[in-house]
């Protein structure tokens, strides 16, 4: 892609540009709009609004943010319904193809059936792609490329939008919340669900849809098992199924053959995150996502990451709290540009009591916690009405008793120190830090750890 | 005798324990894990969501749920009635589709608008 001149011409001009109309999409542009920005444009790749949700049909959506049990596409509805009440616009069938960061303006180069190749612009963008799902290449199955092997949320496509049905019988490797929402509309669509497979000694699902998609179905989940094997020519015609030792290896001698003609791969999903990349911004290894600050803006500044695009989210609604916060974080952004253009810029002048406690600090976790998200936090850029700092974190394993979870300083010095009863991999946990307590901290680091309630 | 079970009603997934004679239910954090504990021991019933064919010019498949819990033994037969259903658009969320699906008292609703 070829940079913009951007001296010629005038381009499409918005306060922010946000690049995905799924939940996160939606709910950024809200939070946004509420925040008072006016100009404001929503990029969708698909021909509608509302993402993946408008595939994920079953029910269990909002009731953490609405208080009632919605389905995928009425949690959108409720969304795209505000949005279209808003002068809010959607540029639909657009394809973004990359985003261009100038201390001045974010450009976006965009590519649709209707309007061709354009380059708009606006003092701020969001970052809402979402996340895709991991493939079999990803984990590298032995045997056949024969046909019947497919990602359980391209299934979740091909049934619930396009009325095609994926095989007879089937085995679900991978336990995550797609392969067992999968599991559950297969049986009712009449297949044969055999078995679901599953690496680790945990689920990666919610309990509950343990229990309402294999229970009530009388699937077994085999935990720490995998698939070795996949037979057949043209069709699958069968799998292997190996127990496996605490190392993740096959245990020989433990093979299960199974006769099935489809293979869903539900095995994890991945941030969508080419665009940032490629435009410089700073990606965090352990989320696959975007490092951001506190009110989610990213290493680029005036570019704002929400959602599955930041870290896999297991709850919509806390994409929807996630995206609205961004949405307004961006819009404060944009007025302050504003601002600031119209006065000359202050020099960073130093408060005497800011001296004392440093501005910028760094999140970090013990082993027993795979990340954070925000990945630092300014405290000079936190507000009067920042009460709390929101911070999103999973554990590598299961803890079934009651954990503290601490934060600590650079000099070992307790800041603040939460309960939980109960913690799992699959469910994402998150603190709410008070800012005064992050004000009595010293030194940069901010260690988050896991410990005993002893 | 107690049953052991996991509470679905939300994300949260209480392990809940019900007394099969007092019905008495524990380990529950709301009361909404109270009746469902109750009713999953003497009669679990089920929202039902699924598709049924469109006749749009967008879309083949519309979106659909029944708008109360059915009984356990009862899904299979919302299931065969539902895939005997077609729709046209427009939709509308919450457009009745069917008054009492497979005698269960539950109306089938719509939860996609689809405009045409």
């Amino acid at each position: 892609m070829t940079s913009v001149d951007h001296q010629a011409g005038a381009y499409p001009t918005y306060d922010l540009i946000v690049v995905g109309g799924g939940p996160a999409g939606l709910a950024a542009s809200l939070g946004a709009y509420q925040a008072g920005l006016q100009k404001i444009l929503i990029v969708e790749r698909d021909l509608y609004l509302g993402g993946i949700l408008n595939q994920c049909i079953h029910n269990g959506f909002g009731l953490h943010y609405f208080g009632e049990e919605l389905t995928g596409p009425e949690y959108a509805s409720r969304f795209i319904d505000q949005v279209s009440d808003t002068p809010i616009e959607t540029a639909l069938d657009t394809m973004v193809l990359s985003i261009e960061n100038t201390e001045e303006w974010r450009y976006i180069h965009m590519m649709s059936k209707n309007r061709g190749y354009q380059v708009v612009r606006a003092k701020a963008l969001v970052l809402a792609m979402g996340c895709r799902e991991r493939t079999r290449m990803q984990i590298q199955i032995p045997g056949s490329r024969a046909a019947g092997i497919i990602n359980a949320g391209q299934a979740q496509q091909f049934v619930n939008l396009e009325g095609h049905m994926v095989g007879k019988r089937v085995i679900i490797l991978g336990s995550g919340d797609i392969g067992l929402i999968m599991a559950r509309r297969l049986s009712l669509e009449g297949a044969e669900v055999v078995a679901c497979v599953e690496l680790m000694p945990y689920s990666g699902g919610l309990m509950r849809n343990i229990v309402q998609c294999l229970e009530d179905y009388n699937i077994p989940l085999y935990l720490s098992h995998t698939i070795t094997d996949i037979r057949g020519r043209y069709r699958v015609e069968g799998v292997t199924v190996q127990a496996v030792d605490e190392h993740f290896k096959p245990i020989p001698g433990t093979e299960v053959d199974y006769a099935v003609d489809t293979v869903l791969l539900s095995v994890g999903l991945i941030p969508e995150n080419e665009l940032s990349r490629a435009a410089g911004v700073q990606l965090d290894p352990r989320t696959s996502g975007p490092c951001v600050y506190e009110n989610g803006e990213t290493s680029q500044p005036g570019i704002f990451a929400c959602g599955n695009v930041l870290h896999v989210h297991d709850l919509v609604d806390y994409v929807t709290e996630e995206a609205l916060a961004a949405g307004q974080a961006a819009a404060t952004f944009v007025k302050q540009e504003i601002r600031g253009s119209e006065t000359p810029k202050e020099q960073n002048r130093i408060e005497p009591d800011q001296q004392l406690t440093p501005s910028l600090i760094a999140l970090k976790t013990d082993d027993h916690i795979a990340y954070t998200v925000p990945q630092h936090i300014r405290l000079d850029k936190l507000v009067e009405m920042d009460k709390n700092v929101r911070i999103f974190f999973r554990v590598r394993q299961i803890y079934p008793q009651p954990m503290r979870l601490i934060f600590r300083d650079s000099q070992g010095k307790q800041i603040a120190s939460f309960k939980r009863p109960y913690m799992a991999p699959g469910e994402m946990e998150n603190v709410s830090l008070p800012t005064a307590l992050l004000k009595q901290m010293s030194g940069q680091e901010l260690k988050l750890s896991v410990e005993d309630m002893a | 005798m107690k049953k052991e079970m996991i509470c679905i009603v939300c994300p949260r997934g209480c392990h809940l324990q019900v007394d099969e004679e007092s019905l008495q239910v524990t380990g529950n954090s709301c009361e909404k894990g109270a009746v469902y504990g109750r009713n999953e021991l003497t009669h679990p019933t089920r929202v039902v969501c699924s598709t049924v064919k469109l006749i749009s010019d967008q879309l083949c498949r519309c979106p659909v749920k029944t708008d109360q819990a059915v009984a356990k033994d009862k899904i299979m037969d919302v299931m065969h009635a539902i895939n005997q259903i077609q729709v046209q658009a427009p939709v509308k969320i919450g457009q009745v589709l069917c008054n009492n699906i497979a005698g269960t008292g539950a109306k089938l609703v719509a939860t996609r608008n689809i405009e045409h």
